[in-house]
């Protein structure tokens, strides 16, 4: 059996509940934390450990806590992005659902680690029934002494808050959310300085994804270095993969990092295989905001080697072959999929979610959208598509923060990829815009 | 539509539940219980209308200009009259793959309706949104807290059927 670091028990009836939760050994991470060890040495254990960020940037998450700074009688703050929106991820809302308890361990074990006494989970305000649930875990941990003042007798209050977004993407980078937090609109702030010196209210302040803090009470309570045994090279650990698209067997799974790919998909503990009767055309590996890729380099690597489901084996080739990990949006299309159909969807919402402070993006994912929804609906051109790849350049590393690029890459990759179904779109209007209709040229993987 | 006016006050329940999302906040920044009092100001009169934004920025003693540029900023905010029930449609990628753009079609269609559109009865609002994190079990929409997953023409009746009773 795969090892299960945080879906352990997540099939247990009832494990949403505090009682379950602490029968299954909930709770005692945070008992030994606290009792048996000082702030730094959790802090020690999250470094050992290699975990890295979960919400799609990566890095390494003792070494972030590492930054906080800490001025004397100043507060810190930790704050929980809960804001899950990037398309093709679903793994927070289900950790979340199904087994709350284990963010709120995480939550009071990070907390003491980073000496916050008010810690923040900011939920994407479309989830008020997750928040329902976050809420009466809370309250339930309360009652049995785990959170509020003086908790289990060692000294140390902390107050957990769940705070509801307003629906926007944009919020879930992390300084744009911080200002949500502060009541304003989520337009992400210049960096420097970064949180970990000015964060939240001006305070110093640690973001971390649901999943890389749920992770922290079986790092505390196997140890670091047990859980950097677990994966491969520096993807320590396992990951949480939301799979969807054209699969058997969409949903949430957690693989041990380093797990191939080909197994992933085909395997029937996980995706089960492309749907019958139908074959792999591309896979977005996580998340909308990464590369797509064409089937023939989803089980491989441009050098033929096995791809792996690890940080650097998904970004093996770089933009020219690879793809990335991500947030672990795991989405799959067959050859029912138009790629330009879809290239266009996505770029829609880029334009959508643009907070619009930055002209690139601002305008970039307009222009973008425009030609786009040209291109699939048959009025395109050639010089369009060349058009769609400057667009997509002059956005790059042009902005605040990185929704421009996650509008970008999408874009850029479709069209390195999949050359020829834009091409077909413009040379065949009639044909491309029938109901259902998709470019019969792509390759497939029988 | 909306049959409350939206002159009138909180209710008491909220209006105290209001005064407790302040105090979760440090002295001074109560600015943040924004959105959460947003939330539950939609949740008594269905939208914002901007005597009930007023009100809000006097609550949070922050101006009125404050809750307007948050309230246009965040798409679950609705700031025109409503339907009962409004419908919160994913379109974005994933959904679509699941099949999402032929059932939209049907929703509409069973409604007599387009996106943005109330129905006569003032029943049904249609919102297309974006991605609700949900991809796995698309298609899907959302009706205030509740979400339908797993969406079919068949599944899309019953619910409305439910609903219309
Ligand atoms: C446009 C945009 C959207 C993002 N959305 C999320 C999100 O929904 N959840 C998340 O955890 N991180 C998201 N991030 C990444 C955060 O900025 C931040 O890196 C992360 O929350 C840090 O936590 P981690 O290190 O534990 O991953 C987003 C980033 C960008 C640029
Ligand atoms: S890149 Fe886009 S979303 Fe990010 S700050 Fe600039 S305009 Fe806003």
């Amino acid at each position: 059996m795969a090892i299960k670091i945080l879906t352990e028990h997540s099939h247990i009836p009832g494990i949403e509940t505090f009682d379950v939760y602490r029968k299954n050994g909930g709770y005692t991470a945070l008992e030994k934390a606290i009792k048996t060890m000082s702030p730094e040495e959790v802090v020690e254990e999250a470094k050992k450990s290699g975990v890295r960020g979960r919400g799609g940037a990566g890095f390494p998450m003792g070494m972030k806590w590492g930054f906080l700074a800490k001025p004397e009688g100043v507060p810190r703050y930790l704050v929980c992005n809960a804001d899950e929106s990037e398309p093709g991820t679903f793994k927070d809302h289900y950790l979340m659902k199904t087994i709350p308890h284990l963010l709120i361990e995480g939550m009071i074990i990070s907390s003491y680690a980073l000496g916050a006494n008010k810690s923040f989970i900011y939920v994407r305000g479309e989830l008020m029934y997750v928040i329902q649930i976050l809420e009466k875990a809370i309250a339930e941990a309360t009652a049995n002494g785990l959170l509020g003042n003086n908790i289990l007798g060692s000294g140390y209050d902390l107050e957990l808050v769940v705070q509801p977004g307003g629906g926007a993407y944009i919020c879930g980078e992390e300084t744009a959310l911080l200002e949500s937090l502060e009541g304003k609109r989520g337009n992400p702030r210049n960096k420097p300085p970064f949180p970990a010196v000015k964060g939240l209210y001006q305070s110093p302040t640690v973001v971390n994804n649901v999943e890389s803090i749920a992770n922290m009470a079986w790092i505390i309570n196997h140890g670091g270095e047990a859980y950097a045994s677990v994966g491969i090279g520096r993807s320590t650990g396992t990951k949480l993969i939301s799979a969807s698209g054209h699969i058997k067997k969409p949903g949430v799974y957690e693989i041990e990092l380093g797990l191939s790919v080909e197994e992933f998909m085909n395997s029937d503990e996980y995706c089960g295989g492309i749907r019958d009767g139908h074959h792999l055309k591309a896979l977005v590996a996580g998340g909308s905001s990464v590369p797509i890729i064409p089937a023939h380099l989803v089980y491989k690597t441009a050098n033929g080697e096995d791809r792996l489901m690890s940080y650097e084996s998904l970004s093996d080739g770089g933009f020219a072959t690879g793809t990335m990990l991500g947030s672990g949006g795991f989405i799959v299309f067959d050859e029912t999929a138009c790629i330009v159909r879809n290239t266009w969807n996505f770029s829609r919402f880029y334009h959508h979610e643009s907070c619009g402070q930055c002209s690139p993006c601002r305008e970039g994912t307009g222009w973008m959208e425009k030609v786009l929804h040209r291109l699939e609906h048959g009025h395109g051109s050639m010089h369009d598509i060349d058009l769609l790849v400057d667009v997509a350049k002059k956005i790059e590393g042009n902005t605040i923060c990185p929704l421009g690029d996650a509008a970008a890459w999408p874009v850029a990759s479709a069209i390195r990829h999949f050359r020829e179904e834009f091409e077909w779109h413009v040379s065949h209007p009639k044909e491309a815009t029938l109901p259902g209709a998709v470019y019969k040229g792509a390759a497939v993987l029988a | 539509m909306t049959e409350i006016p939206t002159t009138s006050a909180f209710t008491p329940e909220r209006l105290a539940k209001v005064k407790e999302i302040i105090a979760r906040y440090p002295e001074g920044r109560q600015k943040s219980a924004l959105l959460p009092v947003l939330h539950l100001a939609q949740e008594q009169w269905g939208w914002l209308s901007s005597e009930v934004m007023d009100q809000v920025a006097e609550l949070l003693s922050i101006e009125p200009i404050e809750v307007y540029e948050v309230a246009t900023f965040y798409t679950m905010f609705h700031l025109q009259p409503v339907g009962k029930h409004v419908i919160e449609y994913c379109r974005t990628g994933p959904c679509c793959l699941m099949g999402a753009e032929g059932v939209y079609d049907h929703l509409q269609a069973r409604l007599g309706i387009k996106t943005g559109q109330t129905t006569p009865d003032g029943l049904f609002t249609l919102k297309e949104v974006e991605c609700l994190a949900a991809c796995g079990w698309g298609p899907v929409f959302q009706i205030r807290e509740k979400y339908y997953m797993n969406l079919t023409n068949e599944k899309v009746d019953s619910i409305l059927d439910e609903l219309s009773k």
